[in-house]
């Protein structure tokens, strides 16, 4: 097998939709979670920067291949 | 009414040949890709022009310091000032979490009351088509309409409802108020909105109840399984997936929620009931604040955004069962 193709099967393997997705929409649920918790504005501050990142991510990652 | 078709090459009066094979050419010329496009053209135009346009232009507002009332001063670029302003203002922070008691409140009220009476709706019984259409009206009405006629029902001098409570513990009516307390006004927004839409859950319910197929009950009545035993371990896993989908949908639209609760408390007493989407509105249209109220309704547009995606994923997985 050449070298290119064991990179691509490489790649091909961490670029696989279903984890990638399940991490998006874990850091979605959490943003949301630090969006609206009483304990803490700290968490408060930076829940949107978080559920911006799961949102981008989300819409990057499910054009990845199954 | 009898139609000739003519065939291609009939000769049509009028019209002369060369002419007419042109016409034929540009029109065959097309392709189907060509013509789904010009069919679906005006659509994308109309939602650039009144969706695209104004989320782009509310994204740009967000980095500046407009004030409407303030509207001769010139535009000045901000940078991300107004969405520092909101995610370290306690005030937003308090209407977030006013916001989350409210969606975790009236969506577990809805799923109970809703998932209770599509099992009673699931039995065949004598009128269940009448008391079907009798659940879902309030589901139809219009928020406005549900707000005005709750605030109705709830005033507390000629209002039907305190009559019924004093009815049921011998309280005055007149001696409480459930929208001008601030004990009772935050319940009363979770009770008509549970009210309002515990039908839509328990159409939703249903439709999953009525997909679990006979021969498992069947198969499970053979075993000798209890009525509870069948419940805890067909109905409700089978159902779980269609109570997630009705969760996630109430739940983003409950977050959204400002009609019904403007017109039931405007957010009072106080701030006691004021939902995030009433701080948008005072924010935008009472202190004319729009750089900032943008910045709010991107955080909250991006949130509902996710969510969303969230929903829809939801959404293929019940599908591909």
């Amino acid at each position: 097998m050449s070298g290119s193709a064991v990179a691509r099967r490489g790649v091909s393997r961490w670029l696989r939709r279903g984890p990638w997705e399940t991490g998006a929409m874990t850091l979605i649920g959490g943003g949301i979670i630090m969006l609206v918790q009483p304990w803490s504005i700290d968490l408060y501050s930076y829940s949107f920067a978080t559920i911006l990142a799961g949102t981008v991510g989300y819409v990057i990652v499910s054009h990845f291949p199954e | 009414m009898t139609t000739i078709l003519q065939p291609d090459d009939a000769i049509i009066p009028g019209v002369s040949e060369p002419a007419k094979s042109r016409a034929t050419r540009r029109v065959r010329g097309l392709s189907d890709r060509t013509i789904a496009w010009l069919f679906v053209a005006p659509t994308i135009a109309l939602l650039l022009v009144i969706n695209i346009f104004p989320l782009a232009w509310m994204i740009r507002l967000s980095f500046t310091s407009l004030n409407l009332s303030m509207s001769y001063l010139p535009l000045r670029f901000v940078g991300l000032d107004n969405f520092t302003d909101i995610l370290t203002d306690e005030d937003v922070w308090f209407r977030l979490q006013t916001t989350a008691q409210f969606v975790i409140w009236s969506v577990a009220l809805q799923v109970v009351v809703g998932f209770g009476l599509a099992l009673l709706i699931n039995r065949q019984f004598r009128g269940h088509s009448f008391w079907t259409t009798i659940i879902l009206l309030p589901m139809m009405l219009s928020p406005a309409v549900v707000g005005n006629f709750w605030t109705l029902l709830l005033q507390p001098q000629i209002g039907p409802f305190n009559y019924l409570i004093s009815l049921f513990t011998g309280v005055p009516p007149s001696s409480f108020s459930m929208t001008g307390q601030v004990s009772l006004a935050p319940w009363t927004i979770v009770l008509v909105d549970t009210w309002m839409w515990a039908p839509y859950v328990m159409l939703i319910c249903l439709a999953g109840l009525r997909s679990i197929p006979d021969y498992i009950y069947e198969a499970a009545e053979v075993d000798r399984a209890s009525a509870w035993r069948q419940f805890w371990s067909i109905t409700l896993p089978m159902t779980v997936p269609f109570l997630m989908l009705a969760v996630l949908f109430r739940a983003i639209e409950n977050f959204k929620m400002f009609d019904m609760v403007n017109l039931l408390t405007s957010g009072g007493p106080g701030s006691t009931t004021e939902l995030v989407s009433i701080t948008l509105k005072r924010a935008a249209f009472e202190k004319w604040r729009t750089g900032y109220s943008s910045a709010l309704a991107i955080i909250l547009f991006v949130t509902v955004f996710g969510a969303a995606n969230v929903y829809v994923k939801a959404l293929n997985k019940v599908k591909q069962r």
